[in-house]
């Protein structure tokens, strides 16, 4: 065990490029998860075609398979991304972001229909009764899913071990044939994941807990179904 | 008939005046194969205050939301003022009304619905700001001193940076009232504003409608199931009943002496309960 725990630099370094992975491609997920969401929303059709295609092409994809194919297939048809963290980081986000994209399409839907009348009633226009009303709240409902899906690209970037990052993974399959210490390696990174995993959800229950704040509720420990129905006539009334 | 008394009280938040009329010409409204309004004509007195009743189904609802364009009409006009508020003169020709000419439409007209519906990511604050400033672009001062003589208006001036869930359902309508009329509209509309709340928070919502009907000489339209409120607030009572108006008069007339059976009967029943 001290072996595998000497080579401490190492897994600091792994647990940093797996960090990096998961904030930039969170990133680009959140970012196209917005975007090809709420296209999903749209009243034009072509539009909420443009939300299907990618919804359904890049959700169905494998990702390791996705990021072959930007590693290896892309060069050969004449593009060559920058660098492999690039390609990397674009795999998980596009492959994260299709479901993420799902989750507002869902959200911004499961606002209460009588909160979209009533903007309407004030003469809001389209753009102004999804900035003010139907986001905020949709932001509500999506919090906590957003929540599994950063966790599980987290856990997702452990396929660049396979394209010669050194990630955590590739970190704890280093030292375990260094040193033989097989379950050692593979204990303790499976450990690393678990902590990045409860950082991350932190983060969460803590953009959870301001949204609560903006709705007016107070913070409960665990989400309740009842809670999410924002603009629920009655919902959370003082007693 | 306009109401005569228009002069608005010494306290009176500043309410607007000179409102339009409305005018429904052979309206249609279908839900599927459900007719909910079967070529409809009436026409409504500018600042004159109209309740509609009849039981359920009868489409007094669907008339507040075709004039809040929340549903469209199938056939037939309809007039808010001299203006069609679903078609737009193009080229001479009356053609279907663009998002524009709805945008411009819809600043005569606000609406309290039956469940509230403020908006719960708002504070009170909030909720009667952003309409006057993000539409009709009321610099955020003015907006604010607005929004705090409406809260003095339903009387709660201590709420202003409460959220709706803190609110009891009484205190969310009021609030839901002075968010309309935060918008200065010209027409009115109710959607059954006290049947959602606790019996006990009904008196104090009708008292405030009667004291802005009394002070403003907003045109009104009113559906409600609670005949005394109609009584006191309706200049004209229009009697409903699968889509097409039944009988139609003052109130003492019709809550006295109906000439319709239907409306009798629709009385009596509503009266038991």
């Amino acid at each position: 065990m001290s072996e595998v725990l000497d080579g401490y630099e190492q897994w600091l370094k792994g647990a940093w490029l797996t960090l990096q992975l998961t904030v930039y491609g969170s990133g680009v997920a959140l970012v196209l998860a917005l975007v090809f969401g709420l296209a999903g929303t749209s009243r034009h059709a072509w539009i909420r075609v443009l939300n299907r295609v990618y919804v359904e092409f890049f959700r169905g994809t494998a990702t390791l398979v996705l990021l072959f194919w930007f590693f290896y297939a892309l060069p050969l048809v004449g593009i060559r991304l920058n660098s492999t963290m690039f390609a990397a980081v674009l795999a998980l986000g596009l492959n994260i972001g299709a479901y993420g994209a799902e989750v507002v399409r869902g959200s911004i839907k499961a606002v209460p229909r009588a909160q979209y009348e009533a903007t309407i009633a004030l003469n809001f226009t389209p753009l102004q009764r999804m900035r003010r009303v139907l986001l905020p709240q949709g932001f509500a409902l999506m919090l906590p899913p957003f929540g599994n899906l950063l966790i599980e690209l987290m856990k997702g970037t452990a396929i660049v071990s396979l394209v010669g990052l050194t990630d955590l993974t590739t970190v704890s399959k280093n030292l375990q044939s260094s040193t033989g210490e097989t379950v050692a390696s593979f204990s303790l990174v499976l450990v690393i994941y678990f902590v990045i995993a409860q950082i991350l959800q932190l983060f969460v229950r803590f953009a959870e807990a301001r949204v609560d704040r903006m709705l007016g509720r107070r913070p409960s420990r665990e989400p309740e179904l009842g809670t999410l129905a924002a603009g629920a006539p009655g919902a959370g009334v003082a007693s | 008939m306009p109401p005569t008394d228009t002069t608005p009280e010494k306290d009176a938040a500043p309410l607007r005046g000179s409102a339009p009329g409305i005018r429904f010409e052979k309206v249609i409204k279908r839900f599927g194969s459900n007719t909910v309004l079967r070529e409809l004509d009436f026409t409504v007195a500018p600042g004159e205050r109209v309740t509609l009743i009849g039981p359920s189904g009868s489409g007094k609802t669907t008339i507040l939301r075709l004039l809040m364009t929340l549903e469209k009409p199938d056939g037939g006009l309809i007039f808010v003022g001299d203006d069609p508020l679903w078609h737009m003169d193009r080229g001479g020709k009356r053609v279907p009304a663009n998002q524009k000419h709805l945008h411009e439409m819809r600043k005569r007209i606000g609406m309290v619905f039956q469940q509230f519906n403020l908006f719960p990511n708002m504070n009170v604050l909030r909720n009667l700001t952003e309409g006057p400033m993000r539409v009709l672009g009321v610099p955020r001062d003015e907006a604010v001193e607005r929004a705090k003589g409406l809260l003095d208006l339903v009387g709660l001036a201590d709420k202003i940076d409460a959220h709706p869930s803190q609110l009891s359902g009484g205190q969310q309508q009021r609030v839901a009232i002075a968010r309309a009329l935060a918008m200065e509209p010209q027409v009115l509309l109710l959607d059954e504003v006290t049947s959602a709340l606790d019996p006990e928070l009904v008196v104090g919502v009708q008292d405030l409608l009667r004291d802005i009907a009394r002070q403003s000489d907003l045109t009104l339209l009113c559906v409600t199931h609670e005949m005394t409120f109609a009584k006191d607030i309706s200049d004209r009572v229009l009697m409903f009943d699968q889509g097409q108006i039944v009988e139609e008069g003052p109130p003492e007339r019709m809550f006295g002496e109906p000439s319709e059976q239907r409306t009798r009967d629709f009385l009596q029943a509503v009266l038991a309960t």
